[in-house]
Protein backbone atom coordinates (compact mmCIF):
# COMPACT_ATOMS: atom_id res chain seq x y z
CA UNK A 1 0.00 0.00 0.00
CA UNK A 2 2.71 2.52 0.96
CA UNK A 3 4.61 1.56 -2.17
CA UNK A 4 1.57 2.46 -4.23
CA UNK A 5 1.32 5.85 -2.51
CA UNK A 6 5.06 6.62 -2.56
CA UNK A 7 5.86 5.39 -6.03
CA UNK A 8 2.67 6.05 -7.96
CA UNK A 9 0.18 8.33 -6.25
CA UNK A 10 2.63 11.09 -5.28
CA UNK A 11 4.22 11.31 -8.70
CA UNK A 12 0.75 11.12 -10.30
CA UNK A 13 -0.25 14.13 -8.20
CA UNK A 14 2.95 15.95 -9.18
CA UNK A 15 2.63 15.39 -12.94
CA UNK A 16 -1.08 16.23 -12.62
CA UNK A 17 -0.09 19.53 -11.01
CA UNK A 18 2.14 20.37 -13.98
CA UNK A 19 -0.76 19.64 -16.36
CA UNK A 20 -3.09 21.66 -14.15
CA UNK A 21 -0.90 24.77 -14.24
CA UNK A 22 -0.51 24.55 -18.01
CA UNK A 23 -4.17 23.76 -18.68
CA UNK A 24 -5.42 26.88 -16.83
CA UNK A 25 -3.95 29.12 -19.53
CA UNK A 26 -5.22 26.94 -22.38
CA UNK A 27 -8.73 26.98 -20.93
CA UNK A 28 -8.76 30.74 -20.23
CA UNK A 29 -7.38 31.62 -23.68
CA UNK A 30 -9.98 29.36 -25.28
CA UNK A 31 -12.75 30.92 -23.17
CA UNK A 32 -11.81 34.55 -23.71
CA UNK A 33 -10.07 34.64 -27.10
CA UNK A 34 -11.95 31.65 -28.54
CA UNK A 35 -8.97 29.77 -29.97
CA UNK A 36 -6.84 26.72 -29.16
CA UNK A 37 -3.40 28.11 -28.33
CA UNK A 38 -0.96 25.58 -29.71
CA UNK A 39 2.08 27.58 -28.62
CA UNK A 40 1.17 27.19 -24.95
CA UNK A 41 3.52 24.26 -24.42
CA UNK A 42 6.35 26.29 -25.90
CA UNK A 43 5.57 29.15 -23.50
CA UNK A 44 6.26 26.58 -20.75
CA UNK A 45 9.59 25.77 -22.38
CA UNK A 46 10.49 29.46 -22.57
CA UNK A 47 9.78 29.82 -18.86
CA UNK A 48 11.99 26.82 -18.10
CA UNK A 49 14.85 28.13 -20.24
CA UNK A 50 14.49 31.58 -18.69
CA UNK A 51 15.15 30.07 -15.28
CA UNK A 52 17.89 27.85 -16.72
CA UNK A 53 19.66 30.91 -18.12
CA UNK A 54 19.28 32.73 -14.81
CA UNK A 55 20.73 29.76 -12.88
CA UNK A 56 23.93 29.81 -14.94
CA UNK A 57 24.37 33.50 -14.12
CA UNK A 58 23.32 33.27 -10.49
CA UNK A 59 23.87 29.80 -9.01
CA UNK A 60 21.10 29.68 -6.39
CA UNK A 61 18.07 27.37 -6.10
CA UNK A 62 16.15 27.42 -9.43
CA UNK A 63 12.89 28.01 -7.57
CA UNK A 64 14.19 31.36 -6.33
CA UNK A 65 14.67 32.38 -9.95
CA UNK A 66 11.17 31.37 -11.11
CA UNK A 67 10.02 35.03 -11.26
CA UNK A 68 12.66 35.58 -13.94
CA UNK A 69 11.28 32.74 -16.10
CA UNK A 70 7.73 33.98 -15.51
CA UNK A 71 8.71 37.49 -16.58
CA UNK A 72 10.23 36.24 -19.84
CA UNK A 73 7.20 34.05 -20.61
CA UNK A 74 4.80 36.95 -19.95
CA UNK A 75 6.79 39.28 -22.22
CA UNK A 76 6.89 36.59 -24.94
CA UNK A 77 3.12 36.00 -24.66
CA UNK A 78 2.21 39.70 -24.77
CA UNK A 79 4.58 40.23 -27.71
CA UNK A 80 3.19 37.38 -29.84
CA UNK A 81 -0.37 38.44 -29.03
CA UNK A 82 0.38 41.97 -30.20
CA UNK A 83 2.30 40.97 -33.33
CA UNK A 84 0.60 37.75 -34.48
CA UNK A 85 -2.80 37.28 -32.83
CA UNK A 86 -4.29 40.75 -32.38
CA UNK A 87 -4.34 41.58 -36.12
CA UNK A 88 -6.33 38.34 -36.68
CA UNK A 89 -8.85 38.94 -33.87
CA UNK A 90 -11.79 39.87 -36.16
CA UNK A 91 -11.23 36.95 -38.56
CA UNK A 92 -12.48 33.37 -38.03
CA UNK A 93 -10.47 31.84 -35.18
CA UNK A 94 -8.90 29.16 -37.38
CA UNK A 95 -6.49 31.87 -38.62
CA UNK A 96 -5.29 32.45 -35.08
CA UNK A 97 -5.02 28.71 -34.39
CA UNK A 98 -2.76 28.24 -37.42
CA UNK A 99 -0.83 31.34 -36.43
CA UNK A 100 -0.25 29.82 -32.97
CA UNK A 101 1.22 26.72 -34.66
CA UNK A 102 3.68 29.03 -36.37
CA UNK A 103 4.48 30.80 -33.11
CA UNK A 104 5.12 27.41 -31.46
CA UNK A 105 7.67 26.59 -34.18
CA UNK A 106 9.30 30.03 -33.85
CA UNK A 107 9.66 29.66 -30.08
CA UNK A 108 11.16 26.18 -30.39
CA UNK A 109 13.56 27.11 -33.18
CA UNK A 110 14.78 30.17 -31.32
CA UNK A 111 15.48 28.07 -28.24
CA UNK A 112 17.36 25.50 -30.33
CA UNK A 113 19.32 28.26 -32.04
CA UNK A 114 20.41 30.04 -28.88
CA UNK A 115 20.43 27.29 -26.26
CA UNK A 116 21.11 24.15 -28.28
CA UNK A 117 18.94 21.08 -28.59
CA UNK A 118 20.56 18.87 -25.94
CA UNK A 119 19.01 18.04 -22.57
CA UNK A 120 19.98 20.41 -19.81
CA UNK A 121 19.72 19.89 -16.06
CA UNK A 122 18.95 22.73 -13.68
CA UNK A 123 20.98 21.49 -10.75
CA UNK A 124 23.11 18.48 -10.10
CA UNK A 125 23.25 16.48 -6.92
CA UNK A 126 20.58 14.51 -5.08
CA UNK A 127 18.17 15.96 -2.56
CA UNK A 128 17.13 13.35 0.03
CA UNK A 129 13.35 12.82 0.11
CA UNK A 130 11.18 14.00 2.96
CA UNK A 131 10.03 11.16 5.21
CA UNK A 132 6.82 11.55 7.20
CA UNK A 133 5.35 9.04 9.68
CA UNK A 134 8.34 6.72 8.98
CA UNK A 135 6.79 5.27 5.83
CA UNK A 136 5.53 8.17 3.67
CA UNK A 137 8.28 9.35 1.35
CA UNK A 138 8.02 12.30 -1.02
CA UNK A 139 10.75 14.06 -2.97
CA UNK A 140 11.31 17.68 -2.01
CA UNK A 141 10.51 18.75 -5.57
CA UNK A 142 7.21 16.87 -5.64
CA UNK A 143 6.24 18.41 -2.31
CA UNK A 144 7.08 21.85 -3.69
CA UNK A 145 5.12 21.23 -6.90
CA UNK A 146 2.02 19.91 -5.15
CA UNK A 147 1.93 22.58 -2.44
CA UNK A 148 2.50 25.43 -4.92
CA UNK A 149 -0.26 24.10 -7.17
CA UNK A 150 -2.76 23.88 -4.32
CA UNK A 151 -1.89 27.40 -3.14
CA UNK A 152 -2.18 28.73 -6.71
CA UNK A 153 -5.57 27.02 -7.16
CA UNK A 154 -6.82 28.82 -4.04
CA UNK A 155 -5.39 32.19 -5.13
CA UNK A 156 -6.76 31.79 -8.66
CA UNK A 157 -10.22 31.02 -7.31
CA UNK A 158 -10.14 34.12 -5.13
CA UNK A 159 -8.86 36.23 -8.01
CA UNK A 160 -11.61 35.07 -10.37
CA UNK A 161 -14.48 35.46 -7.90
CA UNK A 162 -13.47 38.41 -5.72
CA UNK A 163 -11.54 40.87 -7.89
CA UNK A 164 -12.85 43.23 -10.53
CA UNK A 165 -10.36 41.96 -13.14
CA UNK A 166 -11.21 38.33 -12.35
CA UNK A 167 -14.95 38.94 -12.63
CA UNK A 168 -14.42 40.88 -15.87
CA UNK A 169 -12.48 37.90 -17.25
CA UNK A 170 -15.35 35.55 -16.42
CA UNK A 171 -17.84 38.01 -17.92
CA UNK A 172 -15.90 38.23 -21.20
CA UNK A 173 -15.58 34.43 -21.24
CA UNK A 174 -19.37 34.19 -20.80
CA UNK A 175 -20.34 36.70 -23.50
CA UNK A 176 -17.83 38.99 -25.20
CA UNK A 177 -20.47 41.18 -26.89
CA UNK A 178 -22.45 41.79 -23.73
CA UNK A 179 -19.22 42.52 -21.84
CA UNK A 180 -18.35 45.19 -24.42
CA UNK A 181 -21.87 46.64 -24.22
CA UNK A 182 -21.53 46.77 -20.42
CA UNK A 183 -18.44 48.90 -20.94
CA UNK A 184 -15.82 46.32 -19.88
CA UNK A 185 -12.38 47.03 -21.34
CA UNK A 186 -11.96 43.74 -23.23
CA UNK A 187 -8.37 44.44 -24.33
CA UNK A 188 -7.38 44.78 -20.68
CA UNK A 189 -9.04 41.43 -20.00
CA UNK A 190 -7.08 39.90 -22.90
CA UNK A 191 -3.85 41.29 -21.43
CA UNK A 192 -4.54 39.74 -18.04
CA UNK A 193 -5.42 36.42 -19.67
CA UNK A 194 -1.96 36.30 -21.23
CA UNK A 195 -0.23 37.43 -18.05
CA UNK A 196 -1.85 34.76 -15.89
CA UNK A 197 -1.74 32.03 -18.56
CA UNK A 198 1.94 32.64 -19.33
CA UNK A 199 2.94 32.93 -15.67
CA UNK A 200 1.37 29.59 -14.76
CA UNK A 201 2.75 27.98 -17.94
CA UNK A 202 6.26 29.16 -17.07
CA UNK A 203 5.95 27.74 -13.55
CA UNK A 204 4.69 24.44 -14.98
CA UNK A 205 7.64 24.42 -17.42
CA UNK A 206 10.15 24.93 -14.61
CA UNK A 207 8.56 22.15 -12.56
CA UNK A 208 8.54 19.78 -15.55
CA UNK A 209 12.18 20.65 -16.34
CA UNK A 210 13.25 20.18 -12.74
CA UNK A 211 11.53 16.79 -12.60
CA UNK A 212 13.56 15.47 -15.54
CA UNK A 213 15.55 17.87 -17.68
CA UNK A 214 14.95 20.84 -19.96
CA UNK A 215 14.97 20.44 -23.74
CA UNK A 216 13.35 22.42 -26.55
CA UNK A 217 10.46 19.93 -26.87
CA UNK A 218 9.67 19.97 -23.12
CA UNK A 219 6.37 21.86 -23.35
CA UNK A 220 5.31 20.66 -26.78
CA UNK A 221 5.40 17.07 -25.49
CA UNK A 222 3.01 18.02 -22.67
CA UNK A 223 0.53 19.87 -24.88
CA UNK A 224 -1.76 16.91 -25.56
CA UNK A 225 -2.48 15.97 -21.92
CA UNK A 226 -2.92 19.67 -21.10
CA UNK A 227 -5.53 20.04 -23.83
CA UNK A 228 -7.22 16.89 -22.52
CA UNK A 229 -7.22 18.48 -19.04
CA UNK A 230 -8.72 21.76 -20.31
CA UNK A 231 -11.49 19.89 -22.15
CA UNK A 232 -12.14 17.62 -19.18
CA UNK A 233 -12.56 20.62 -16.89
CA UNK A 234 -14.77 22.45 -19.38
CA UNK A 235 -13.39 25.03 -21.80
CA UNK A 236 -13.32 28.50 -20.25
CA UNK A 237 -13.39 27.11 -16.69
CA UNK A 238 -9.92 27.68 -15.18
CA UNK A 239 -10.72 25.87 -11.94
CA UNK A 240 -12.11 22.97 -13.98
CA UNK A 241 -8.85 22.87 -15.94
CA UNK A 242 -6.95 22.60 -12.65
CA UNK A 243 -9.02 19.63 -11.57
CA UNK A 244 -8.85 18.20 -15.10
CA UNK A 245 -5.04 18.38 -14.98
CA UNK A 246 -4.90 16.49 -11.72
CA UNK A 247 -7.28 13.82 -13.01
CA UNK A 248 -5.42 13.37 -16.33
CA UNK A 249 -2.11 13.11 -14.43
CA UNK A 250 -3.61 10.51 -12.10
CA UNK A 251 -5.12 8.43 -14.89
CA UNK A 252 -1.89 8.51 -16.89
CA UNK A 253 0.34 7.47 -14.00
CA UNK A 254 -2.03 5.00 -12.41
CA UNK A 255 -2.74 3.30 -15.73
CA UNK A 256 0.71 1.74 -15.52
CA UNK A 257 0.22 0.38 -11.99
CA UNK A 258 0.01 -3.41 -11.67
CA UNK A 259 -3.70 -3.41 -10.78
CA UNK A 260 -4.21 -6.97 -12.03
CA UNK A 261 -1.45 -9.51 -11.47
CA UNK A 262 2.22 -8.55 -11.43
CA UNK A 263 2.66 -6.55 -14.62
CA UNK A 264 1.70 -2.97 -15.42
CA UNK A 265 -1.90 -2.62 -16.60
CA UNK A 266 -0.73 -0.52 -19.53
CA UNK A 267 2.98 -0.43 -20.45
CA UNK A 268 4.40 2.93 -19.22
CA UNK A 269 5.43 3.95 -22.73
CA UNK A 270 1.72 4.09 -23.66
CA UNK A 271 0.82 6.37 -20.74
CA UNK A 272 0.17 9.42 -22.94
CA UNK A 273 -2.27 7.38 -24.98
CA UNK A 274 -4.62 7.29 -21.98
CA UNK A 275 -4.84 11.12 -22.01
CA UNK A 276 -5.54 10.98 -25.73
CA UNK A 277 -8.21 8.34 -25.18
CA UNK A 278 -9.90 10.45 -22.47
CA UNK A 279 -9.86 13.47 -24.78
CA UNK A 280 -11.43 11.57 -27.67
CA UNK A 281 -14.11 10.01 -25.45
CA UNK A 282 -14.93 13.40 -23.92
CA UNK A 283 -15.24 15.08 -27.29
CA UNK A 284 -17.67 12.39 -28.38
CA UNK A 285 -19.75 11.93 -25.23
CA UNK A 286 -19.34 15.04 -23.06
CA UNK A 287 -17.74 17.90 -24.99
CA UNK A 288 -18.77 20.43 -22.35
CA UNK A 289 -16.51 18.69 -19.81
CA UNK A 290 -17.12 18.30 -16.07
CA UNK A 291 -18.10 21.93 -15.45
CA UNK A 292 -20.35 22.75 -18.40
CA UNK A 293 -17.72 24.59 -20.39
CA UNK A 294 -18.06 26.12 -23.82
CA UNK A 295 -18.69 23.70 -26.67
CA UNK A 296 -15.83 23.47 -29.15
CA UNK B 1 -39.14 70.25 -23.23
CA UNK B 2 -35.44 69.57 -22.65
CA UNK B 3 -34.22 66.90 -25.04
CA UNK B 4 -31.76 64.51 -23.37
CA UNK B 5 -31.26 62.67 -26.64
CA UNK B 6 -31.64 64.17 -30.08
CA UNK B 7 -31.17 61.98 -33.15
CA UNK B 8 -31.08 64.05 -36.30
CA UNK B 9 -30.95 62.86 -39.91
CA UNK B 10 -29.42 59.52 -38.93
CA UNK B 11 -28.50 57.06 -41.67
CA UNK B 12 -26.92 53.81 -40.51
CA UNK B 13 -26.54 50.11 -41.25
CA UNK B 14 -24.10 47.24 -41.08
CA UNK B 15 -21.68 48.06 -43.86
CA UNK B 16 -23.92 47.41 -46.86
CA UNK B 17 -27.04 49.35 -47.81
CA UNK B 18 -28.34 51.53 -44.96
CA UNK B 19 -31.09 50.01 -42.79
CA UNK B 20 -32.34 53.33 -41.44
CA UNK B 21 -32.35 56.57 -43.42
CA UNK B 22 -32.61 60.16 -42.33
CA UNK B 23 -34.28 59.28 -39.02
CA UNK B 24 -35.12 61.96 -36.42
CA UNK B 25 -36.19 61.29 -32.85
CA UNK B 26 -36.14 63.34 -29.67
CA UNK B 27 -36.24 61.94 -26.17
CA UNK B 28 -37.03 64.42 -23.40
CA UNK B 29 -35.56 64.19 -19.92
CA UNK B 30 -37.49 61.85 -17.58
CA UNK B 31 -39.78 60.46 -20.27
CA UNK B 32 -40.47 56.99 -21.58
CA UNK B 33 -40.10 56.98 -25.34
CA UNK B 34 -40.98 53.94 -27.40
CA UNK B 35 -40.07 53.02 -30.96
CA UNK B 36 -42.63 50.83 -32.70
CA UNK B 37 -43.10 49.56 -36.22
CA UNK B 38 -43.36 46.40 -38.28
CA UNK B 39 -40.63 43.74 -38.41
CA UNK B 40 -37.60 44.89 -40.33
CA UNK B 41 -38.44 48.58 -39.88
CA UNK B 42 -34.99 49.22 -38.40
CA UNK B 43 -36.10 49.72 -34.77
CA UNK B 44 -33.27 47.71 -33.24
CA UNK B 45 -30.81 49.18 -35.73
CA UNK B 46 -31.75 52.67 -34.51
CA UNK B 47 -31.14 51.62 -30.90
CA UNK B 48 -27.86 49.94 -31.81
CA UNK B 49 -26.75 53.02 -33.73
CA UNK B 50 -27.20 55.17 -30.64
CA UNK B 51 -25.02 52.63 -28.85
CA UNK B 52 -22.29 52.61 -31.51
CA UNK B 53 -22.92 49.05 -32.64
CA UNK B 54 -23.60 49.91 -36.30
CA UNK B 55 -21.81 52.04 -38.84
CA UNK B 56 -23.33 55.50 -39.04
CA UNK B 57 -22.93 57.13 -42.46
CA UNK B 58 -24.77 60.42 -41.86
CA UNK B 59 -26.51 62.41 -39.15
CA UNK B 60 -25.98 63.42 -35.57
CA UNK B 61 -26.70 61.83 -32.21
CA UNK B 62 -26.72 64.47 -29.49
CA UNK B 63 -26.74 63.27 -25.90
CA UNK B 64 -26.94 65.97 -23.26
CA UNK B 65 -25.89 68.46 -25.94
CA UNK B 66 -22.82 66.49 -27.01
CA UNK B 67 -22.46 64.68 -30.36
CA UNK B 68 -21.77 61.05 -29.49
CA UNK B 69 -21.85 59.61 -33.02
CA UNK B 70 -18.47 57.99 -33.63
CA UNK B 71 -17.67 57.34 -29.96
CA UNK B 72 -16.88 53.78 -28.92
CA UNK B 73 -19.46 51.69 -27.07
CA UNK B 74 -17.22 51.55 -24.00
CA UNK B 75 -17.08 55.36 -23.87
CA UNK B 76 -20.88 55.67 -23.71
CA UNK B 77 -21.45 53.98 -20.34
CA UNK B 78 -19.33 56.57 -18.47
CA UNK B 79 -21.32 59.34 -20.21
CA UNK B 80 -24.53 57.98 -18.69
CA UNK B 81 -26.06 55.69 -21.32
CA UNK B 82 -26.74 52.02 -20.54
CA UNK B 83 -28.21 49.42 -22.83
CA UNK B 84 -30.08 46.17 -22.25
CA UNK B 85 -29.83 43.97 -25.37
CA UNK B 86 -32.82 41.87 -26.40
CA UNK B 87 -31.42 38.37 -25.93
CA UNK B 88 -28.33 37.10 -24.16
CA UNK B 89 -28.44 40.02 -21.80
CA UNK B 90 -27.02 38.44 -18.63
CA UNK B 91 -23.73 36.68 -17.89
CA UNK B 92 -25.12 33.16 -17.29
CA UNK B 93 -22.17 31.77 -15.28
CA UNK B 94 -21.89 34.79 -13.02
CA UNK B 95 -24.14 35.06 -9.96
CA UNK B 96 -26.85 37.71 -9.86
CA UNK B 97 -24.70 39.67 -7.44
CA UNK B 98 -21.71 39.49 -9.80
CA UNK B 99 -23.87 40.50 -12.78
CA UNK B 100 -24.92 43.63 -10.89
CA UNK B 101 -21.33 44.31 -9.86
CA UNK B 102 -20.08 44.11 -13.47
CA UNK B 103 -22.47 46.99 -14.22
CA UNK B 104 -20.35 49.31 -12.07
CA UNK B 105 -16.98 48.63 -13.71
CA UNK B 106 -17.17 51.10 -16.58
CA UNK B 107 -18.73 53.87 -14.52
CA UNK B 108 -18.65 53.35 -10.75
CA UNK B 109 -21.62 54.98 -8.97
CA UNK B 110 -20.83 57.37 -6.10
CA UNK B 111 -22.20 54.91 -3.53
CA UNK B 112 -22.30 51.35 -4.82
CA UNK B 113 -24.10 49.88 -1.78
CA UNK B 114 -26.82 52.52 -1.97
CA UNK B 115 -27.33 52.03 -5.72
CA UNK B 116 -27.53 48.27 -5.24
CA UNK B 117 -30.09 48.70 -2.46
CA UNK B 118 -32.16 50.98 -4.70
CA UNK B 119 -32.11 48.37 -7.48
CA UNK B 120 -33.01 45.51 -5.13
CA UNK B 121 -35.93 47.58 -3.81
CA UNK B 122 -37.08 48.00 -7.41
CA UNK B 123 -36.60 44.29 -8.20
CA UNK B 124 -37.31 42.55 -4.86
CA UNK B 125 -37.47 39.15 -6.62
CA UNK B 126 -33.69 39.29 -7.05
CA UNK B 127 -32.91 39.69 -3.37
CA UNK B 128 -33.21 35.97 -2.62
CA UNK B 129 -31.34 35.00 -5.81
CA UNK B 130 -28.16 37.04 -5.31
CA UNK B 131 -25.91 33.99 -4.97
CA UNK B 132 -27.55 32.06 -7.82
CA UNK B 133 -26.05 31.86 -11.31
CA UNK B 134 -28.00 34.20 -13.61
CA UNK B 135 -28.28 31.44 -16.23
CA UNK B 136 -30.51 29.43 -13.86
CA UNK B 137 -33.18 32.13 -13.59
CA UNK B 138 -36.48 32.40 -15.51
CA UNK B 139 -36.75 34.72 -18.52
CA UNK B 140 -38.50 37.45 -16.54
CA UNK B 141 -35.98 37.31 -13.71
CA UNK B 142 -33.12 37.44 -16.21
CA UNK B 143 -34.65 40.57 -17.72
CA UNK B 144 -34.64 42.12 -14.24
CA UNK B 145 -30.99 41.17 -13.72
CA UNK B 146 -30.16 42.73 -17.10
CA UNK B 147 -32.01 45.94 -16.26
CA UNK B 148 -30.47 46.00 -12.80
CA UNK B 149 -26.98 45.54 -14.26
CA UNK B 150 -27.58 48.42 -16.69
CA UNK B 151 -28.80 50.66 -13.86
CA UNK B 152 -25.84 49.99 -11.55
CA UNK B 153 -23.82 52.72 -13.29
CA UNK B 154 -26.56 55.25 -12.40
CA UNK B 155 -27.18 56.13 -16.07
CA UNK B 156 -29.28 59.06 -17.24
CA UNK B 157 -30.62 57.18 -20.26
CA UNK B 158 -31.61 53.53 -20.41
CA UNK B 159 -31.93 51.89 -23.83
CA UNK B 160 -34.04 48.73 -23.88
CA UNK B 161 -34.34 46.42 -26.87
CA UNK B 162 -37.69 44.60 -26.59
CA UNK B 163 -37.69 44.15 -22.81
CA UNK B 164 -40.79 41.93 -22.91
CA UNK B 165 -39.72 39.60 -25.75
CA UNK B 166 -40.53 36.00 -24.87
CA UNK B 167 -42.07 36.81 -21.49
CA UNK B 168 -45.38 35.51 -20.16
CA UNK B 169 -48.31 38.01 -20.02
CA UNK B 170 -47.96 38.22 -16.23
CA UNK B 171 -44.31 39.25 -16.49
CA UNK B 172 -45.12 41.60 -19.36
CA UNK B 173 -47.38 43.65 -17.07
CA UNK B 174 -44.76 43.53 -14.34
CA UNK B 175 -41.98 44.84 -16.62
CA UNK B 176 -44.18 47.71 -17.84
CA UNK B 177 -45.03 48.62 -14.23
CA UNK B 178 -41.33 48.53 -13.42
CA UNK B 179 -40.53 50.89 -16.27
CA UNK B 180 -42.92 53.44 -14.74
CA UNK B 181 -41.13 52.98 -11.41
CA UNK B 182 -37.75 53.41 -13.08
CA UNK B 183 -38.90 56.66 -14.67
CA UNK B 184 -40.15 57.83 -11.28
CA UNK B 185 -36.62 57.17 -9.96
CA UNK B 186 -35.37 59.84 -12.38
CA UNK B 187 -34.26 57.88 -15.44
CA UNK B 188 -35.11 58.48 -19.07
CA UNK B 189 -36.04 55.41 -21.10
CA UNK B 190 -35.92 54.76 -24.83
CA UNK B 191 -37.14 51.33 -25.85
CA UNK B 192 -38.02 49.25 -28.85
CA UNK B 193 -41.16 47.21 -28.25
CA UNK B 194 -43.21 44.64 -30.15
CA UNK B 195 -46.17 44.85 -27.78
CA UNK B 196 -46.95 48.25 -29.28
CA UNK B 197 -50.36 48.85 -27.72
CA UNK B 198 -49.30 48.16 -24.13
CA UNK B 199 -46.06 50.07 -24.64
CA UNK B 200 -47.84 53.18 -25.97
CA UNK B 201 -50.15 53.14 -22.95
CA UNK B 202 -47.23 53.75 -20.60
CA UNK B 203 -45.14 55.82 -23.02
CA UNK B 204 -44.93 59.60 -22.95
CA UNK B 205 -43.91 59.64 -26.57
CA UNK B 206 -43.91 57.14 -29.41
CA UNK B 207 -42.07 57.02 -32.72
CA UNK B 208 -43.29 54.83 -35.56
CA UNK B 209 -40.65 53.63 -38.01
CA UNK B 210 -41.50 52.04 -41.34
CA UNK B 211 -38.95 50.77 -43.86
CA UNK B 212 -36.15 52.54 -42.00
CA UNK B 213 -37.83 55.97 -42.04
CA UNK B 214 -39.94 58.09 -39.70
CA UNK B 215 -43.63 57.37 -40.26
CA UNK B 216 -45.29 59.12 -37.36
CA UNK B 217 -44.60 60.36 -33.89
CA UNK B 218 -46.59 61.82 -31.05
CA UNK B 219 -47.59 61.20 -27.46
CA UNK B 220 -48.58 57.65 -26.59
CA UNK B 221 -52.25 58.67 -26.45
CA UNK B 222 -52.09 60.48 -29.82
CA UNK B 223 -50.61 57.46 -31.58
CA UNK B 224 -53.14 55.13 -29.96
CA UNK B 225 -55.91 57.37 -31.28
CA UNK B 226 -54.38 57.84 -34.76
CA UNK B 227 -56.44 55.92 -37.27
CA UNK B 228 -53.61 55.12 -39.76
CA UNK B 229 -51.20 54.02 -37.03
CA UNK B 230 -53.88 51.91 -35.39
CA UNK B 231 -54.87 50.20 -38.61
CA UNK B 232 -51.34 49.50 -39.75
CA UNK B 233 -49.46 48.68 -36.56
CA UNK B 234 -51.79 48.13 -33.67
CA UNK B 235 -53.93 45.39 -35.13
CA UNK B 236 -56.91 47.74 -35.76
CA UNK B 237 -59.90 47.86 -33.39
CA UNK B 238 -60.21 50.00 -30.31
CA UNK B 239 -56.95 50.55 -28.47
Amino acid sequence: MMDFINLYLVSAFAIGSVYALGAVGISMIFGILRFAHFAHGDLMTIGAYGVLGAVTLLPVSPLLLVPFGIGIAILAALAVDHIFYKPLRQLPTIYTVISSFGVALIFRSLLQLFAGSENKVFQSGVRPPLVLFDTFRISVLHAEVIISTLVIALLLHMFLTRTRTGRSMRAVSDDTELAAVAGIDTENVVRWTWIIGAALAALAGVFAGLDTSAHPNLGWNLLLPMFAAAILGGIGKPMGAMLGGLIIGMVEELSSYNWIGEVALIPPSYKTATAFLIMVLLLIFRPQGLFKGRLL
Amino acid sequence: MTALLKVHGLTAGYGGAPIIENVDIDVALHEIAVIIGPNGAGKSTLLKSIFALTSVSAGHILFDGRDIAGLKTSALVPLGISVVPQSRNVFPNLTVEENLDVGTYAAPPPDKAQTREKILTLFPDLRSKLKQAAGELSGGQRQMVAMGRAMMSEPKLLLLDEPTAGLSPAYLEKIFDLLLEIRKAGLTILMVEQNAKQALRIADRGHVLVMGRNFASGTGAELLADESVRRSFLGGGVA
